[in-house]
């Protein structure tokens, strides 16, 4: 090897000078060389901005401005991690390029949404809305549109949609929260004209929904009821199956203040840890059978519950009042082991690819504190505008992510 | 004589006013409009347009009694998501919130 870098050596000094010429006339244009594989964003939720982070040095890159609400935004990413699709509460879908920090496509095409999934081969992006319920269907390189399905119930009213995710088999799949149905959306042979699989009556209210890492199983938690609507994507046409709807029965439900979010599928093992409603508990579940086999009790009202990757802790944020509060559960025990006060506001988590630091958002302190997972000592705080949700590249490659 | 017209339109004031609800303290207000705009948010949208919850945008709440306004923040409402907001809220505070809304008040400039 040595041998043939020395042999090259007379040479370069023609071609160096050529490439910094090149690289100055085009440093306007072209980002620095460098991989997204440890990049991901922040959003910044009331100033309609977000900012692009690396998670490796810990710090900002850019932040890009102009995407409107982004009260509730989520994100997905291309499958070369390269750029983020964001989804804003007022209908927004914005393509940001991560290497330049700017805003390569926007569309705002509805009045209100909720979220967002790619597709496997990563040429759609799908968005749901709530108004007009529905998802509708985008090219990821142009953001053109490519396919409308509105949501109407079996009683032929518009729903709201929520839980949207992809599937193996190029599928869509989501729940309508007015109609208690879930949809399955195959986008293959044509992704003009989706084919639908309705599963009806699935459970009053589904507010949001997971598919397991695998891409098998389908999950809505229900709003309405006790209990969650679980599909079987091997086998769709065996309907939904109620799980836990034992779950809470006689038990005063509390208020909640907040709607947990489910999109933080835990998995530690064969367990699987989801937030209950109008409980203070985290509940776990036997992912062989579908069994509750645990609850833990925990501060307030969960949000999220999330799994670090290698599914040893599990960390959980809480509703209004508790939102200052970060627990962590220790799967092999089920017991919090830790109690964090981040500051007020505490709105999302989200872990480096191999889980050893964590970021947290901290809406009212107007900055994102990163753990260290291991002795939950922060390592860096990082100035951020009312930030909310926080994803990272590692999504790109992940199921229902 | 500019004491006595000052007293006379603070009493003016005070009746137009009415039913109107007392404006709490800067600090409080200020902690109102953060929970307004974020939590309340949440549900209806940081613009309040709507999202889970319905718009409560003044278009949308005109009409709507205040009364009824009040009762929904302070008792929530059966059957849906909306809890109540009582354990964190006064009366006074549910219609101080409630008037904001109803008058845009809240909204972004």
């Amino acid at each position: 090897m040595a041998g043939s870098w020395s042999a090259e050596r007379p040479r370069a000094a023609a071609p160096a000078a050529i490439l910094l010429a090149a690289a100055l006339a085009g440093c306007a244009a072209q980002p620095a060389l460098r991989g997204t594989g440890d990049l991901g964003i922040v959003v910044e939720r009331a100033s309609g901005s977000l900012l692009v982070v690396d998670t490796t040095a810990r710090r900002v890159l850019h932040r890009v401005t102009g995407l409107g609400d982004l009260s509730h935004a989520s994100a997905v990413f291309s499958r070369d991690g390269r750029h983020a699709f964001v989804f804003g509460r007022d209908g927004g879908l914005s393509k940001v390029d991560l290497l330049t920090g700017r805003v390569v496509a926007r569309r705002v095409q509805a009045g209100n949404s909720i979220g967002g999934a790619i597709g496997q081969r990563g040429e759609l992006v799908a968005v749901s809305n709530y108004e007009p319920g529905g998802v509708r269907v985008f090219s990821a390189a142009t953001l053109e549109p490519v396919a409308d399905i509105p949501a109407r119930g079996a009683d032929g009213r518009a729903s709201r949609v929520v839980g949207l995710v992809d599937a193996p088999g190029r599928r869509f799949v989501f729940s309508l929260f007015d109609a208690g149905e879930i949809w399955i959306a195959e986008m293959d042979p044509d992704p003009r004209r989706p084919r639908i699989t309705r599963i009806r009556g699935v459970g009053r209210q589904p507010y949001d929904a997971l598919i397991t890492p695998d891409g098998r199983w389908y999950l809505a938690g229900l709003f309405g009821e006790d209990g969650v609507a679980l599909v079987d994507l091997w086998h769709p046409e065996r309907g939904a199956r109620r799980i836990l709807a034992g779950y809470g029965r006689g038990g005063r439900r509390l208020p909640v203040y907040k709607m947990p979010h489910l999109e933080g599928w835990a998995v530690a093992g064969n367990r699987a840890f989801l937030p209950a409603v109008g409980r203070h508990e985290v509940l776990v579940v036997d992912t062989v059978r579908w069994r509750e086999v645990g609850r833990v009790a925990v501060r307030g009202q969960p949000v999220f519950v999330e799994a670090r990757p290698d599914g040893r802790q599990v960390w959980v944020n809480f509703a209004f009042p508790d939102n200052d509060t970060v627990q962590v559960i220790d799967t092999e025990t089920l017991r919090v082991v830790r109690t964090l006060r981040p500051g007020r506001g505490v709105l999302h988590m989200e872990f480096t690819p191999r889980g050893e630091a964590v970021w947290v958002s901290v809406r009212d302190e107007d900055r994102v504190v990163v753990y260290d997972t291991g002795t939950f000592e922060p390592l860096a705080r990082l100035p951020a505008r009312s930030p909310s949700g926080i994803f990272f590249t590692a999504r790109a490659g992940r199921i229902g992510l | 004589m500019p004491r006595r017209f000052s007293v006379c339109a603070a009493a003016l004031l005070a009746a137009v006013a009415g039913m109107a609800a007392a404006a709490p303290p800067p600090e409080r207000a200020a902690e109102l409009r953060r929970l307004v705009r974020h939590d309340c948010g949440s549900c209806h949208g940081l613009r309040l347009r709507g999202g889970l919850g319905p718009a409560l945008t003044p278009q949308a709440l005109a009409g709507k009694p205040v009364e009824l306004l009040v009762a929904t923040v302070l008792e929530g409402r059966a059957g849906t998501p909306m809890p109540p907001w009582k354990p964190f809220l006064s009366e006074e505070e549910a219609r101080w919130i409630v008037e904001g809304l109803r008058s845009g008040g809240f909204l972004e400039r």
